[in-house]
C-alpha cells in the first residue's frame, strides 16, 4: 500500500514540483498516474522509491514511513516495489536471462531460487523461448517485456511503471498494457504513469490526475481529459 | 532471499571489471609493483645494514690503555668502574705481556718476525678490550671511557660504524618519504581505475539500487577488484624483487671491493617480504576502492 499525505516538494533550484498531494493506492489495485509534462508525475514515482525526500508531509510505502526510514532500510523497501522505465534500462551485454539473474543476485538470490523463478517470469511475458537473447536482438515491444520480468522477477508487492509505453507503437502498447493488467491480476499493485490518453481510456481503470503539482482528479474507472498530446 | 555476501559474484565482476579496463587495470598494478620494488629495496637495504650494524656492535671493540704507573692490580681494578658505564656491553682485560704476545703473532710469517719478538715488555701497556651495547653511541661511550682515572689513552675507528649509521639512517629516511609519495600515487591511480569502472557500470549500479542491492553488494565487486588488483602488484613486486635481490647478492659476494657486506639470504626474509607486499598492495588497493565508490552510492 501507497499512502502520500499532504506532499510538498521543492528542488534545490526552487522549483515547486508539489504543493500539497495526497492519495492513497491500496494493495492489489490498478492505477494510472495521469498529467502533463512536468506536471509532477517523475517526482512523486522518485518519492514513492526513496531517490528524492519530500520537503513536506508523509509517506508510507508498503509498510515504510519514508519520513523516519534509515538509510540502510531503503534498499529493503525498494525490494518491494518493480519499477519499469521508458527507455527499458537493460544492460545491453547481458542475454535477457543473465539481465533477470543480475536483478535477483542484486538482491541476495541464490543460484537455485534464479533457475527456479525466471522460467516462471519468462513465460508470464511470452518470452520463454527468448532467454538466450540479447536485447539488441529484440523488438522494443520484447524489450519492455524484459523489463516488466525484471520489475516483477524478484516478487515485488507493488510494480511502478513509469511511461512504459512511450517507445512502442499503439499496438506494441496495448499489450504491454495487456501484460500488465494480467499482472495486476495475479495479486501485484501497479500504479502506471502515462501521458497517453486513449490506452489509459481504453482499459477503465482507477485514473489519478495531477497538474502544476496538484491532484486534479482521482476517479475509479475515469477518463483522461486532458488535451495535451506527447 | 537473505544472503547478501556472494563471494562468487563479487570476484568474477571484479575480474571482469579488471579486464574491462585493460590498459588502466595494468597501470594500476605497474604502479604497486614499482612502489612496491622501490619499498622493498630501500627496506632490504636497511635491514642489512641494520644486520651489518649488528655485526660490528658484535666485532667491533675499542681499546682502552691503562696508564703505565697502575700497578696490575690496580689495573684489574678498573674493570668494575668500565662495566659499570652506560653502553658498555662488557670490557676484557689484556696484559701487556699478552699484547705483545699477539703484536709479534700478527707477524709470525714475516721475514723479520725477530725483531718484533724481541721487543721488551714495557712498549705496550695494559689494555681493555671494551664492546657496546649500541655501535651508534660510540662516540658517547670513548668519552665515558676515558673519564675513567687511570685509562690514558683509546684506540678506536668510529668512522667505520659511523658511516654505517648514516647510510643506514640515509636508506631508512629516504625509504619513507618514497614510499609515502608512491603509496599516495598508487592510491590514486587504484582510485581512477575504480572510479572509471563504477563509470561505465554506472547503469548497472542504478539498476541494482532500483532493484533494492544494498550498499555493500553494490560496493563488493569493486572492492574486491581493488584487492586483485593490490595483490597482484604485490605478488608481481614479490617475485622481482626475490630476483633483483639474488642477483646483487651474487653480485657482492663474488666482487673484490664489497665483500664487507655480508648479505642476508632472501629466503629467510621471504615470507615477511611477502606479508608486508601483500598487506599493503591490499590496504591499497582496498583504499582507492571505497574512496572511488563512495559517491556513486547515492542513488
Amino acid at each position: 500500500m501507497i499512502r502520500l499525505l499532504d506532499i510538498q516538494k521543492t528542488y534545490d533550484n526552487g522549483t515547486k514540483a508539489l504543493k500539497g498531494v495526497s492519495m492513497r493506492i491500496d494493495d492489489g489495485e490498478f492505477a494510472f498516474l495521469v498529467g502533463p509534462s512536468g506536471s509532477g508525475k517523475s517526482t512523486i514515482i522518485k518519492l514513492i522509491t526513496g531517490e528524492v525526500q519530500p520537503s513536506g508531509g508523509r509517506i508510507m510505502v508498503n509498510g515504510y514511513n519514508l519520513g523516519s526510514i534509515r538509510p540502510n532500510q531503503v534498499p529493503y523497501m525498494r525490494r518491494t516495489l518493480g519499477v519499469i522505465f521508458q527507455d527499458f534500462r537493460l544492460i545491453e551485454k547481458k542475454t535477457v536471462w543473465e539481465n533477470l539473474t543480475f536483478a535477483m543476485r542484486a538482491v541476495g538470490a541464490s543460484p537455485r531460487e534464479v533457475r527456479k523463478r525466471i522460467p516462471y517470469v519468462l513465460d508470464l511475458v511470452g518470452l520463454a523461448r527468448k532467454g538466450s537473447r540479447y536485447p539488441t536482438q529484440l523488438s522494443g515491444g520484447e524489450q519492455q517485456r524484459v523489463a516488466i520480468a525484471r520489475a516483477l522477477v524478484n516478487n515485488p508487492q507493488m510494480i511502478i511503471a513509469d511511461e512504459p509505453t512511450g517507445n512502442l507503437d499503439p499496438q506494441r502498447s496495448l499489450e504491454i498494457m495487456l501484460l500488465l493488467e494480467k499482472i495486476n491480476e495475479l495479486g501485484t499493485t501497479m500504479l502506471v504513469v502515462t501521458h497517453e490518453k486513449e490506452l489509459v481510456n481504453r482499459f477503465s481503470k482507477r485514473v489519478i490526475a495531477i497538474e502544476n503539482g496538484r491532484i486534479i482528479s482521482d476517479e475509479t474507472g475515469g477518463y483522461y481529459n486532458n488535451e495535451e498530446t506527447i | 532471499m537473505k544472503k547478501q555476501f556472494d563471494l562468487g559474484y563479487y570476484l568474477s565482476e571484479g575480474f571482469h571489471s579488471i579486464f574491462t579496463h585493460g590498459l588502466m587495470s595494468f597501470a594500476a598494478v605497474f604502479m604497486i609493483v614499482a612502489c612496491l620494488l622501490i619499498m622493498g629495496s630501500f627496506s632490504l637495504v636497511a635491514l642489512n645494514l641494520e644486520n651489518k650494524l649488528g655485526d660490528l656492535e658484535r666485532d667491533n671493540e675499542f681499546l682502552a690503555f691503562v696508564d703505565e704507573s697502575y700497578s696490575r692490580e690496580q689495573a684489574l681494578a678498573l674493570q668494575s668502574q668500565l662495566e659499570a658505564l652506560p653502553n658498555v656491553a662488557s670490557v676484557s682485560f689484556t696484559t701487556k705481556e699478552e699484547a705483545k704476545a699477539n703484536y709479534a703473532d700478527q707477524f709470525a710469517g714475516d721475514k723479520n718476525a725477530g725483531l718484533y719478538a724481541d721487543l721488551p715488555d714495557e712498549v705496550f701497556r695494559d689494555r681493555y678490550s671494551v664492546h657496546m651495547t649500541d655501535i651508534s653511541r660510540i662516540q658517547e661511550t670513548m668519552d665515558g671511557v676515558s673519564a675513567v682515572p687511570g685509562i690514558v689513552n683509546l684506540q678506536a675507528a668510529p668512522e667505520v660504524a659511523q658511516g654505517f649509521v648514516m647510510v643506514r639512517n640515509v636508506a631508512t629516511g629516504v625509504a619513507l618519504i618514497l614510499i609515502a609519495l608512491l603509496l599516495l600515487i598508487s592510491l590514486f591511480i587504484i582510485y581512477n581505475t575504480i572510479k572509471l569502472g563504477t563509470f561505465t557500470r554506472r547503469e548497472e549500479i542504478a539498476i541494482m539500487k532500483m532493484c533494492g542491492a544494498t550498499n555493500g553488494f553494490v560496493r563488493g565487486p569493486f572492492i574486491f577488484e581493488g584487492m586483485i588488483l593490490g595483490l597482484a602488484g604485490a605478488v608481481c613486486a614479490f617475485f622481482l624483487q626475490w630476483g633483483i635481490y639474488t642477483l646483487i647478492a651474487q653480485a657482492i659476494s663474488t666482487g673484490q671491493t664489497i665483500q664487507l657486506l655480508t648479505i642476508i639470504p632472501f629466503q629467510s626474509i621471504a615470507l615477511r617480504v611477502l606479508g608486508i607486499f601483500s598487506v599493503t598492495g591490499l590496504v591499497v588497493g582496498t583504499g582507492g576502492s571505497v574512496l572511488a565508490i563512495r559517491k556513486f552510492l547515492q542513488v
